[in-house]
């Protein structure tokens, strides 16, 4: 079997749970073998995210547990080997986000199994697990292959185009999982949530990215949150943008921060260092606005306009809203 | 208390990846101790200056280079280093149970590591060193303190960043914001060279993953750069957007 952790927000399933459902039906029908979900969860998530995500997936296992909503890698841990356990997984696939990036490879360790980090597409080749993923700070692509089974696969955000739904409905089906106290050591509780309503970062199809070009942070409220309010996009932020202060951690892009790969990303007063670019470069379409024509942002870039950023924004932000 | 911080010899962020017959050549670029890993070397140090620790391992795992990792962690005021030597392409998960065994053996009760390292872009061996040890994992920490016998912290989350709290041992993955790494001073390059640094080989270990190839992926963008004055340019690449790249 193929089991796919499906990820939600609240019991509203994440984009990431719709990509695993596509690279999970990939490898499913390559291998001959059933393709099922696996929900963990409150009582409530779960149960709202299994009813939704049955439409997708002939099986849904669904495990709630407090444990299980907190966002603990040890009782999500749990869950996922005895479930995979108990229905013969030989693939467990889930997203590389940050708690999937954290479980896979105490999924994968405790099986002894393989796994295939952060992959950006994977396939069934002579009967083996093959993966593409990104090496050296995203400069290098490396194939690889799984040299032992069960094969733990997290797919990274955004590589796979979201499934669609099946013809026919699946079933849900409730598991419980025996946790142990050590599952339960660590206390969580969230600090922090990202700033306002706006569409995750990593999940966004536009990205608006802001650096240090911009020179202060109203500056940087008003050109780069303010293109990105217009374009229903992401905001994003360099390194050093971060560590002057302007804007919270969770909203870096690069080796430090997150990785993205939008439809469209937009780079604004930043040089594009390569710890930078290691965060965006496998985005659609690039676009960069800076005053030094060198700036090595340029070279990776579809669109450049060379300039300075507090003048050029609201010329195109004026240029889109004229746009027919 | 020990903590175990490990170091990986990685290529410079600014190395020129270079195209060689098999792929990927290396051959060109310097390697240097992992940017992310060091931020895990100064959070065991400020640990130690604190007096919640009493002694830092450094700990390596990969070929002969690896020692200037090691010597780069011991001028940064490590107290005495292990490698692991070993010529293998061996993959976190691999690497995981012969790592652990010498965090056991150090009595250490708290392993820093750094987030993600920059040779092969994996997150997985904070993770992979939790399990072997049957730790909990505090991963992507931006603030860490030991207050008693546990430690409090805050960390990176899917949607935004949580408090964290347990009791130790654990393993702990640093990354920037964590900290501000201190430079190496003369006196302490002097000194780290007459540390200890033990070099064992590394004992048989199998791979899980084996790499069949490596290349650097040619990008083929447009670079395009849009001339004239501001607004004739802002406008062309509005109308660019939309009706070549359609996008909006």
């Amino acid at each position: 079997m193929v089991l796919i952790v499906l990820d939600h927000a609240a019991g509203t399933p994440r984009r990431t749970a719709f990509e695993g459902v596509r690279a999970g039906r990939r490898l499913a029908e390559a291998l001959g073998v059933p393709l099922a979900g696996l929900v963990l969860g409150d009582a409530d998530g779960a149960a709202a995210a299994a009813t939704a995500l049955a439409a997708f997936v002939p099986t849904v296992y669904r495990a709630a547990d407090p444990a299980l909503a907190a966002g603990g890698h040890e009782a999500r841990t749990r869950a996922i080997v005895d479930v995979a356990r108990s229905v013969g997984a030989r693939v467990v696939l889930m997203a590389a986000s940050r708690s999937g990036q954290a479980v896979a490879p105490r999924v994968a360790l405790r099986f002894g199994g393989a796994l295939l980090e952060d992959v950006t597409d994977v396939r069934v080749e002579a009967g083996a697990i093959v993966a593409e993923r990104l090496t050296y700070l995203s400069r290098a692509v490396a194939t690889v292959r799984a040299l032992a089974e069960p094969v733990v696969v997290s797919v990274k955000p955004g590589a796979f185009a979201a499934a669609e739904a099946s013809a026919a409905m699946g079933a849900v089906e409730d598991v419980t999982i025996a946790f142990e106290e050590s599952d339960r050591v660590a206390q969580v509780e969230p600090a922090g949530r990202a700033a306002r309503d706006r569409v995750a970062l990593e999940e966004a199809d536009v990205v608006v990215c802001g650096g240090r070009g911009l020179g202060d942070a109203d500056a940087f409220e008003a050109h780069v949150v303010g293109l990105a309010d217009d374009l229903g996009a992401a905001v994003a932020s360099t390194r050093a943008v971060v560590d002057a202060g302007w804007r919270p951690y969770a909203e870096q892009v690069g080796q430090t921060g997150k990785s993205v790969a939008p439809k469209l990303y937009v780079g604004l007063g930043l040089s594009g260092a390569v710890q930078h670019l290691s965060g965006m470069n496998r985005s659609g379409v690039i676009v960069a606005v800076n005053k030094d024509p060198d700036a090595p942002i340029f070279k990776v870039a579809d669109y450049g306009v060379v300039g300075d950023v507090r003048e050029v924004v609201p010329a195109l932000r004026a240029a889109l809203a004229a746009l027919d | 208390m020990t903590i175990v911080t490990f170091v990986k010899h990685v290529p410079d962020a600014e190395a020129r990846l270079g195209r060689g017959p098999d792929g990927l050549d290396l051959g060109g670029a310097s390697f240097a101790l992992d940017g992310m890993d060091e931020y895990g070397v100064e959070q065991a140090l400020r640990l130690r200056e604190a007096g919640a620790a009493s002694e830092v391992v450094a700990l390596a795992l990969g070929p002969a280079r690896s020692e200037e990792a090691l010597r780069s962690a011991l001028a940064l005021g490590a107290d005495r280093a292990v490698l692991l030597e070993t010529d293998a392409a061996l993959d976190p998960i691999a690497q995981a149970p012969a790592l652990a065994e010498v965090v056991r053996e150090a009595g250490a009760k708290l392993v820093l590591v750094g987030g993600k390292q920059a040779d092969w872009d994996s997150a997985a061996l904070g993770p992979a060193l939790a399990e072997a040890l049957g730790w909990p994992l505090l991963d992507w920490a931006t603030e860490l303190a030991v207050e008693g016998d546990g430690i409090v912290a805050v960390h990176d989350v899917d949607d935004g960043s949580a408090r964290w709290a347990a009791p130790l041992p654990a393993v702990v993955t640093a990354q920037q914001g964590l900290n501000e790494p201190r430079y190496p001073t003369l006196p302490n390059i002097m000194k780290a060279k007459r540390k200890p640094l033990e070099r064992r080989p590394l004992a048989a270990a199998s791979a899980t993953v084996e790499t069949i190839h490596v290349e650097r992926p040619a990008h083929a963008r447009r670079n395009v750069v849009l001339d004239g004055d501001v607004a004739t340019a802002a406008r062309e690449l509005a109308r660019r957007l939309r009706d070549e790249a359609k996008v909006l």
